[in-house]
């Protein structure tokens, strides 16, 4: 194979490998300050692209309005179903959080197709790229859409803010507090039940806001997320659960290497993460960058 | 002390209480296909089975398996291909749920190390595995398309084209594979699964080996998934991704869960219910996902008990 096709498929791994690391960063970010399995995410993802959607659709907003206002919608939404159901289960095993939000997968999905069918009259409609965007860059050895390195770029710079406002703020070290040890930092005066709520939203909106990028790629219909997040857990799971770092390195590395063992080998492509995952579970149950489950 | 008669007393009421359960249940099963079309019957009791399986796991040891649809979808196209390439109706069962429990051994090897969620989630990730091969082994599944059409030769006289004859069929395998469970439950081995899954660290200071107990829970459970799929697929005459799909791996949580946990009875009760629920819906043409989105999570956050859950528990408060 050439070199220049490996390297199309190189960037084409980078584009999919930063959906997966928006994605499991904030479900990082939720599992590991909240301990709750979202498996909802990747159906709030796909709310993000339908939200953009729709938003163009009723009032005429196009690519950036949307990149703005629909994460804030999803985030609402998440913090929404945080305070009214969510916070119903804390207290009890983990399990539970992962089936009320299966529940809410299967839901919103099935919702989202029916309004999608009541008024757009379509199940599933493609969603252009702002014009800013449209076209493609000559980088010398290999000619890509813009589109799609701007995806890249975007998600690494989300990925590397949010590292360092949780590893290096005031609000990071907040939030650790919280999750840590509830009551002491409770007795500093902190509110710990809304940072929890707070955290949720931002995490959701994560999901939300991969869901805009991902829809002038691969347009909008309400399954969008249904594979996205099983593909999502075994990087999770690959990672190391909640670690930050993991979920964002592992995502970028998972794509990378599906799509170019998917050049060499095609029937491969959707199975290798999952190989990947029972290989790395031999060696590292915790995952690469996870802590042992019982030094939490 | 006034405790040990009561203690007694109320084994007795549970012990009649567990007859009660089990005459209604057989009751209810013997006459079922002439109360629902056959085929909705059937597929009551492949899928009960299959919760009763997902139960032994999951309310028996603790483990929430999400990759439960893994074991029932490869026993079932592995019973479908065996029917569509000559074999009689128990041999291509049989291979169904040996597949199952081939695919079991290395799945439960890995995954019994993780507890929790983490468990789940490494259960689900294999599960999809098995499903991308479904998509790809196209010789073997028929792919997109699946496999349909495949024959059900009769076998000691049975004609197997009769729903019906087919429902008394699928009962006789249920009953073997819910009196499995049954007696796994109750016998020293699921006493000592219980207590693993009750305090794993006393377990083991007692002697129990934890990931030991886990992993023959697997493997029963994962068989019997595999004996449930099997009956889906002889059942239907048809097999589709669907039946490895992560939504069915959902599904078999659902039912358990709405049926009740750690009762046995539960999970059959629940996928009736279930089943009953869609068929109405989609009958009535209601959608089915937002219904039963909703039901699944009023579930979750309200009724965790379950169906015979609830009931049991009143009359232990009686």
């Amino acid at each position: 194979m050439n070199t220049q096709l490996l390297l199309i498929q190189v960037f084409n791994g980078l584009v999919n490998g930063a959906f997966y690391a928006l994605l499991s960063l904030g479900l990082a970010v939720i599992f590991g300050m909240l301990r709750i399995v979202n498996f909802a995410h990747g159906a709030l993802y796909m709310l993000g692209a339908f939200v953009a959607f729709a938003l163009g659709q009723a009032f005429g907003l196009g690519f950036w309005p949307s990149l703005i206002l629909a994460p804030l919608i999803v985030g609402l939404i998440g913090v929404v179903l945080e305070r009214t159901l969510l916070s119903r289960l804390y207290g009890l095993e983990p399990s539970y959080n992962l089936l009320l939000t299966f529940g809410l997968t299967l839901l919103t999905q099935d919702l989202v197709k029916q309004v999608m069918l009541s008024q757009y009259a379509v199940s599933s409609a493609p969603y252009t790229p702002p014009e800013a965007l449209s076209g493609v860059v000559n980088l010398g050895f290999v000619v890509f859409p813009k589109y799609r390195l701007f995806v890249i770029a975007l998600s690494v710079v989300i990925c590397l803010i949010t590292w360092f406002v949780i590893e290096k703020t005031r609000v990071g070290a907040i939030i650790r507090a919280s999750t840590e040890n509830p009551g002491v930092t409770r007795a500093f005066g902190i509110d710990v039940g809304k940072w929890v709520t707070g955290v949720f939203g931002v995490g959701v909106g994560l999901a939300g806001l991969a869901g805009v990028l991902a829809a002038p790629i691969y347009s909008v219909e309400p399954y969008m997320g249904s594979e996205l997040i099983i593909t999502t857990f075994a990087v999770v799971v690959i990672g190391g659960m909640g670690s930050i770092l993991g979920s964002v390195v592992t995502g970028f590395a998972v794509g990378v290497l599906a799509a170019v063992g998917s050049a060499l080998y095609p029937p491969i492509a959707n199975t290798l993460v999952f190989i990947l995952m029972a290989l790395v579970l031999l060696v590292r149950p915790s995952g690469l960058f996870g802590l042992p489950e019982g030094a939490r | 002390m006034t405790v040990l008669p009561r203690t007694a007393a109320k084994t007795d009421r549970e012990r009649t209480t567990r007859a009660a359960w089990l005459i209604g249940l057989g009751i209810v099963l013997l006459i079922l296909p002439k109360l629902i079309y056959p085929v909705l019957a059937l597929d009551i009791l492949a899928w009960g089975l299959f919760a009763v399986a997902f139960d032994l796991l999951f309310g028996f040891s603790g483990l929430l398996s999400f990759g439960h649809a893994a074991f029932w979808g490869s026993s079932a196209y592995v019973t479908a291909y065996l029917l569509g390439h000559g074999q009689s109706v128990p041999v291509a069962i049989l291979g169904g749920v040996l597949s199952a429990l081939a695919l079991a051994v290395p799945v439960a090897f890995l995954s019994v190390r993780s507890s929790g969620i983490y468990f789940s989630m490494i259960t689900l990730a294999f599960a999809q595995m098995v499903s991308f091969l479904a998509l790809q082994w196209t010789d073997l599944t028929g792919g997109e398309n699946g496999l349909q059409g495949f024959a059900r030769p009769s076998f000691l006289g049975l004609d197997f084209s009769d729903s019906t004859t087919r429902y008394y069929v699928c009962l006789a395998l249920f009953t073997i594979g819910f009196y499995v469970a049954y007696r796994t439950v109750r016998s020293p081995f699921g006493q000592a699964q219980q207590a693993v899954r009750d305090n794993e660290p006393r377990s083991q200071s007692i002697g129990f080996d934890p990931a030991r107990f886990k992993f023959t829970a697997f493997l029963i459970s994962a068989t019997l998934a595999g004996l449930a799929g099997a009956m889906y697929a002889f059942g239907h005459g048809v097999v589709s991704l669907e039946v490895v799909n992560w939504r069915t791996s959902g599904e078999v949580v659902m039912m358990t869960l709405l049926g009740g946990t750690t009762t046995l009875f539960g999970p059959v009760i629940g996928a009736g219910l279930v089943l009953l629920l869609r068929d109405v819906l989609t009958t009535a043409n209601l959608p089915v996902g937002i219904v039963t989105g909703v039901v699944f999570v009023l579930v979750v956050l309200f009724f965790r008990r379950g169906v015979v859950g609830t009931v049991q528990y009143w009359m232990r408060r009686r």
